[in-house]
């Protein structure tokens, strides 16, 4: 069965999304160079259509883990960018309350379990929390992002077979986006198509254009489709791209000469914005005022945010035990 | 409720019961739990009362376990994850260490993390280097974690249905050593969390001990009551977090302290105690604090090596009347 073809207002919604986190993130690394923001942090920027996608795929009740770079993932599930900026920032009103910053971002209540900073270590969360569902006989599911790295380490392996073994309604899409920190995937990783991880574990996979919103769209319904009906988790394979490097120390210069620009002409939001043409979904006017809109509005709500105060130091012991 | 006779392992199936009889969000999940009733026999009878559902046999995967005991917490689940050997926490270090106790205060308080944990601890019957360790104290640089280590069937009890209450990550360790051991359960009685004990009360000196090294320092205790030296031990049953004000009050009365410990000496409970006294209460102290710790070496296997490398009754005893001055 396929996915409910999406309305022009459902369609102009999710383009919107994938807009509002590219601002964001280009927000966030101005914030940096400027150096407003702390520590590191790992940029989303490319990859939007794989979290927008596969998050139009959930309701409420459903669950979402993802990784370090996980602010996409996190306002794909509907995040309040403000409150998300303002745990970036360290802010007392930070999503959590500047304990976390970039790499934690959560929102239990809107089903965000968390960004997760250790590679795979949200994999076998993703499956506790599709055990929930199993076990009050809910039709929830539980999806997790995760790098093509973390198809190497064992949380990956030890997952997705608990995952197949109890059949349980989990997730798990791979943004392949072709680096695991600076390393190419092929100096790391000895098979071409991760996706074929699944057949290990006797698990259904998929492997999709990660920079198609739609078609990530559709697999992720199948997979979810798949989990309420009680046949088991998916493992898909997302083939996306990474456009800024690793973190914000990085510059990428090990990428072979002509790749970033190939993968720029594929950018998830021009081909989004091809395909509404195409739909009659919208102008192309009508697509250039939104995209200032969401520039503006992520402008002003970025200034609002950094007057926001900081968290009393106090409060750095809270939270440790109930 | 009146008392009943049971072991240290019938202490900790008992538990797992109750809890899981009162509340249907209680589930026990880990490796070979289930059909087989636990490699230490201590949950013998639950696959058959309460089912697969809840009590779940999972693959060979203690970073699954606890991960997928993580997640089903954060959904308002009470999971009880057993990792059979305590050594095994190492595989799952992360997920521990990283994930379960960090996971309240990262999200800045938005959730509770009700996991607990068992795994069996401790030497004395030959298991080797890997299969032996008194694992509390890796735990203890972790903020976030509560630690139990209980001695008796009572405790073992008491304790667990705390642990499965308590809206922490509790990780309780149960002494291998005493899961044959005979007590007494009150059943429907909890053990608050964080409470010492005092099992024997004295004015001599303060021995502050765990698991068989509490049961060997009451031995002791007794054998010198006999001379008419009455030593007051303490068990903290917690070690994270520590209940300091009961060791410090009777470091105030007798003025002496021997920690005993069946763990070698470098970061660990027993020189936490020390160092926290020497703070709280230097001045009430009469002699330098003692810890009596295992080697600074692996577990051997050997029983005349294992037996020497813990603390002995001997060990002990000495400790005492030097710093009592007997």
């Amino acid at each position: 069965m396929s996915a409910p073809e999406p309305s022009s207002e459902d369609l102009l919604a999710l383009h919107r999304r994938m807009l509002e986190i590219r601002e964001f993130e280009d927000e966030v690394q101005r914030l940096f160079l400027q150096n407003v923001v702390r520590g590191s942090t790992h940029l989303y920027q490319g990859q939007e259509a794989v979290a927008v996608g596969a998050c139009s795929a959930l309701r409420e009740g459903d669950t979402m883990t993802c990784t370090y770079r996980g602010h996409g993932a996190v306002l794909a599930m509907g995040a309040p960018a403000d409150r998300s900026l303002a745990e970036i920032l360290g802010k007392a009103d930070g999503l959590c309350r500047g304990k976390g910053g970039s790499m934690h971002l959560t929102d239990v209540g809107r089903g965000i379990l968390g960004s997760f900073a250790i590679v795979g270590a949200n994999l076998p969360v993703t499956c506790g929390a599709a055990l929930s569902a199993t076990y009050r006989g809910t039709d929830a599911v539980s999806l997790a992002f995760f790098g093509d790295g973390a198809t190497n380490i064992g949380t990956f392996h030890e997952a997705l077979n608990l995952a197949a073994i109890w059949r349980l309604p989990a997730i798990f899409v791979c943004e392949n986006n072709l680096y695991g920190e600076y390393s190419p995937i092929a100096a790391t990783t000895p098979i071409d198509r991760l996706a074929d991880r699944a057949n290990s574990y006797g698990m259904a996979s998929a492997q999709v254009d990660g920079n198609d919103l739609l078609a990530v769209r559709e697999v992720a319904w199948a997979a979810t489709e798949r989990a309420r009906a009680g046949d088991g988790p998916t493992l898909v394979e997302a083939l996306t791209y990474r456009q800024r490097g690793h973190s914000r120390t990085d510059p990428a210069a090990y990428r072979p000469e002509g790749e970033l620009e190939r993968w720029l002409e594929r950018d998830p939001i021009v081909l989004f914005e091809r395909a509404l043409v195409e739909r009659d979904a919208a102008t192309a006017e009508h697509l250039a005022t939104m995209r200032s809109e969401v520039e503006r509005e992520m402008a002003t709500m970025s200034a609002r945010v950094r007057t926001w105060p900081a968290p009393d130091p106090e409060s750095r012991l809270e939270d440790v035990l109930v | 409720m009146s008392a009943v006779p049971a072991t240290y392992r019938e202490a900790v199936g008992l538990a797992l019961a109750d809890e899981m009889e009162e509340d249907p969000d209680v589930f026990c999940l880990g490796e070979d739990i289930g059909a087989a009733g636990g490699v230490f026999k201590a949950t013998v009878g639950l696959f058959e009362r309460f089912g697969p559902k809840r009590v779940r046999d999972t693959p060979i995967s203690e970073q699954a376990i606890v991960g997928a005991a993580l997640g089903a917490a954060l959904t308002g689940l009470r999971p009880v994850a057993e990792l059979m050997f305590a050594d095994f926490a190492g595989v799952a270090f992360d997920q521990i260490a990283n994930q379960l106790a960090k996971y309240r205060y990262l999200s800045g308080g938005q959730a509770v993390v009700p996991v607990t944990i068992r795994m069996a601890c401790g030497a004395g019957l030959g298991f080797g280097a890997q299969h032996s360790q008194s694992a509390e104290n890796w735990f203890l640089n972790v903020p976030g974690l509560v630690v139990v280590v209980p001695a008796t069937a009572g405790d073992a009890y008491g304790l667990l249905r705390s642990a499965i209450r308590d809206d922490n990550p509790v990780i309780v360790l149960e002494h291998k050593a005493l899961y044959a051991d005979k007590g007494e359960v009150e059943q429907g009685r909890t053990v608050p969390l964080g409470q010492a004990e005092v099992v024997r009360e004295g004015e001599a000196l303060t021995v502050v001990a765990t698991q068989q090294m509490r049961l060997r320092s009451v031995a002791v205790a007794d054998e010198l009551a006999e001379e008419g030296v009455q030593v007051e031990v303490i068990d903290p049953r917690t070690v994270a977090p520590l209940d300091m004000p009961t060791i410090v009050a009777s470091v105030r009365k007798t003025g002496r302290l021997v920690c005993v410990q069946e763990s070698p000496a470098a970061g660990s409970w027993g020189a936490t105690v020390i160092a926290r006294v020497a703070e709280l209460a230097f001045d009430d102290l009469d002699a330098p604090p003692a810890l009596i710790a295992a080697d600074d070496t692996p577990i051997p296997f050997a029983a005349p090596l294992e037996d020497r490398w813990m603390p002995t009754k001997e060990r002990i005893t000495g400790a005492i009347r030097r710093l009592a001055s007997l």
